[in-house]
């Protein structure tokens, strides 16, 4: 049994311009220990899927399908539920270290309290405990920094503080919400090394949300590439780099700006990301699609081609390369 | 720290010497004097008076001896109307009734209004929310001056529950507190209610709950504190206001505070009780800025003195 299975997945958020499909349709899977890249760029939906695996919706947010957590449903469960899932078995990194922390408490309370409250630890065992966890991120002068308050932490910092937040109850499920995007670049290569190494030691399944294509190589045996709400294409990391299967995923690579090259030119894909509120007919893709034909008029369904992989694309792959 | 309130209270003195000269200027220049009657006073009479009460000095001179009554004996002078009696004494007599109820107003004010904005945040756009905010406006569209009388008219003349004027025991606070609390309840409630609003949307919140902490304790021990900051900086002159405020509810309720003291100083021109009264208002706001000050120091870290 996978360890997170989502199945039909969607979220529509109620808007005053009516609702906004922010995810359609989405099915997952992760199991024990794996790592899984959900790729897309802004407002493609990746971020929501996350908030509400984890219950974190805006309050207008509705949803619908089914998340099963361990053979337990979770989605729209009452808060009393998700809490014992929360941080215990379920955590989560966020996009901002900067405003993600509370920055009017001390960071020694901002994380005992996690183990105070789930494992009824003491204040006393759970400053150890934690001071512990801040060393594991490599924290310099753990055991002093601990006392200060997060304005006082760089950037980077603040980010190690959330990972090692999140892995003190050693949950079986650590999401990262692009946890690299507000930091300079030397400062992200620190980072994603840094989860990797924590991702092998404590062996949790990871869902990584990122836009960028370069941190999913490193980090994920899996990638799930979104757009428009929509999976487009579903694949091990390596054979996705190397045979992209849908338009959109080979928009994406040539994107990809490159240093080894100096002749290449960065293609960016032409047009504008979807208006979510009135998405167009059929692939949500159609409008900036290169190969789009009539059929794309209607979605076409993720269907699996090759072991492990899956498309949602009708045009075959071999007419994808001209 | 320390050194920041010495600091502070060190610039309290010249700030205080600015509102005396200003003030000492302004009364002066109003028209009519402290033996102004409709029976004019034999101008012999009115000389020998103004040689007694020292106002036929020149002006700075006046002011010399005022501030040199103060710092030397803590002496704000005799009242120029009432014959025995000094201004130390009318503002000993007053200040404590007026102390009482606008500290009880002020308790009131700041326990019900965080509370009803509190709980009309955390259930925003529901009838609890839309009966806190409704609440809220027509408490503070309802000026003390009519919410005096018509306290009066129901629990006294109609219910018959409540003493309607005097200063004798603890159900004669009610009304004046309930007066004067309204408005400021209501000012605290809209300020907590719409930045408690404000904080539940931040990245920290969402932090507290992917924690799995009861929401009971994201909104008490993480979104409270930041969202108290705006009604703190609120609080300092509400709190002056409220003292100053008192003026309607001595007159409406007989109370004997400080307010009636003031009002008739500034009608008699009892040029000393104004002076003492504005002097103690003045100390008053100095001070309880100084306790906001202080308070955004210990909520919010990144500000240190």
């Amino acid at each position: 049994m996978s360890l997170l299975q989502i199945k039909d997945l969607s979220v529509t958020f109620e808007g005053d311009d009516g609702p906004v499909h922010a995810v359609n349709n989405l099915s997952l899977s992760i199991d024990k220990g794996q790592t899984l890249g959900i790729v897309g760029e802004s407002g493609s939906g990746k971020s929501q899927t996350a908030f509400s695996i984890m219950g974190l919706l805006a309050k207008n947010g509705r949803t619908s399908g089914s998340v099963l957590f361990d053979g337990q449903e979770i989605l729209g469960a009452p808060a009393k539920v998700l809490n014992k899932i929360r941080a215990e078995r379920i955590a989560m990194i966020f996009q901002d270290p900067m405003t993600s922390l509370n920055p009017y408490m001390r960071i020694s309370d901002q994380m005992t309290e996690v183990l105070t409250l789930h494992h009824g630890m003491s204040k006393r065992d759970a400053l150890v405990e934690c001071t512990r966890m801040l060393d594991a991120v490599k924290i310099p002068a753990a055991k002093e920094r601990i006392r200060l308050y997060p304005h006082e932490f760089s950037g980077g910092m603040r980010q190690r503080v959330m990972i090692a937040m999140s892995l003190l109850c050693k949950p079986d499920l650590l999401i990262a919400d692009e946890p690299t995007t507000a930091l300079d670049v030397t400062v992200q290569a620190q980072i994603m090394g840094l989860l990797s190494e924590l991702q092998r030691d404590f062996g949790m399944a990871t869902i990584l949300i990122t836009h960028d294509l370069g941190v999913v190589a490193g980090f994920c045996e899996r990638v799930l590439v979104m757009y428009g709400g929509r999976v487009m294409e579903e694949a091990p990391t390596d054979p996705l780099f190397a045979t992209p299967s849908h338009p959109y995923t080979r928009g994406l690579l040539a994107a990809v700006p490159r240093v080894d090259d100096e002749d290449a030119v960065m293609k960016a894909i032409p047009g504008n990301p979807p208006n979510m509120s009135d998405p167009p007919e059929g692939c949500p893709f159609r409008p900036r699609c290169t190969y789009a034909v009539d059929s794309c008029h209607t979605m076409p369904p993720l269907e699996p081609f090759a072991e492990n992989r899956a498309r949602a694309c009708r045009r075959p792959i071999e007419e994808l390369s001209a | 720290m320390f050194s920041y309130i010495l600091k502070r209270l060190a610039i309290a003195v010249p700030t205080l010497l600015v509102l005396i000269v200003i003030s000492f200027v302004l009364m002066h220049s109003a028209p009519g004097g402290p033996f102004t009657a409709e029976r004019k006073l034999p101008p012999e009479v009115l000389a020998n008076l103004n040689a007694k009460y020292g106002l036929d000095d020149p002006l700075w001179k006046q002011i010399g001896t005022y501030v040199w009554g103060i710092v030397s004996d803590f002496d704000f002078g005799p009242s120029f109307i009432y014959k025995d009696r000094t201004v130390n004494e009318i503002i000993a007599q007053g200040f404590p009734i007026t102390l009482t109820y606008g500290l009880l107003s002020f308790v009131v004010a700041v326990v019900v209004g965080v509370s009803l904005g509190v709980a009309a945040a955390v259930r925003h756009n529901t009838l609890l929310d839309y009966i806190a905010v409704g609440v809220s406006i027509g408490a503070q569209v309802l000026p003390n001056f009519v919410m005096a009388p018509v306290l009066v008219l129901v629990f006294t003349l109609w219910l018959g529950w409540l003493p309607g004027g005097g200063w004798q025991g603890p159900e004669y606070w009610i009304m004046p507190v309930i007066a004067l609390s309204t408005s400021f309840m209501a000012s605290i409630a809209r300020i907590t209610r719409s930045s408690m609003l404000e904080v539940l949307t931040s990245n920290h919140i969402r932090t507290a709950r992917a924690k799995g902490l009861p929401e009971r304790r994201v909104i008490l021990r993480h979104a409270l504190k930041p969202a108290l900051l705006p009604v703190i900086s609120y609080l300092g002159p509400a709190f002056v206001a409220m003292i100053t405020g008192s003026v309607v509810v001595d007159i409406y309720f007989s109370t004997g505070g400080i307010g009636k003291a003031f009002v008739d100083s500034a009608l008699n021109r009892d040029y000393a009780v104004m002076m003492g009264v504005t002097i103690l208002v003045g100390a008053l706001t100095i001070f309880f800025n100084l306790v906001v000050d202080i308070l955004y120091g210990w909520i919010d870290p990144k500000i240190r003195y």
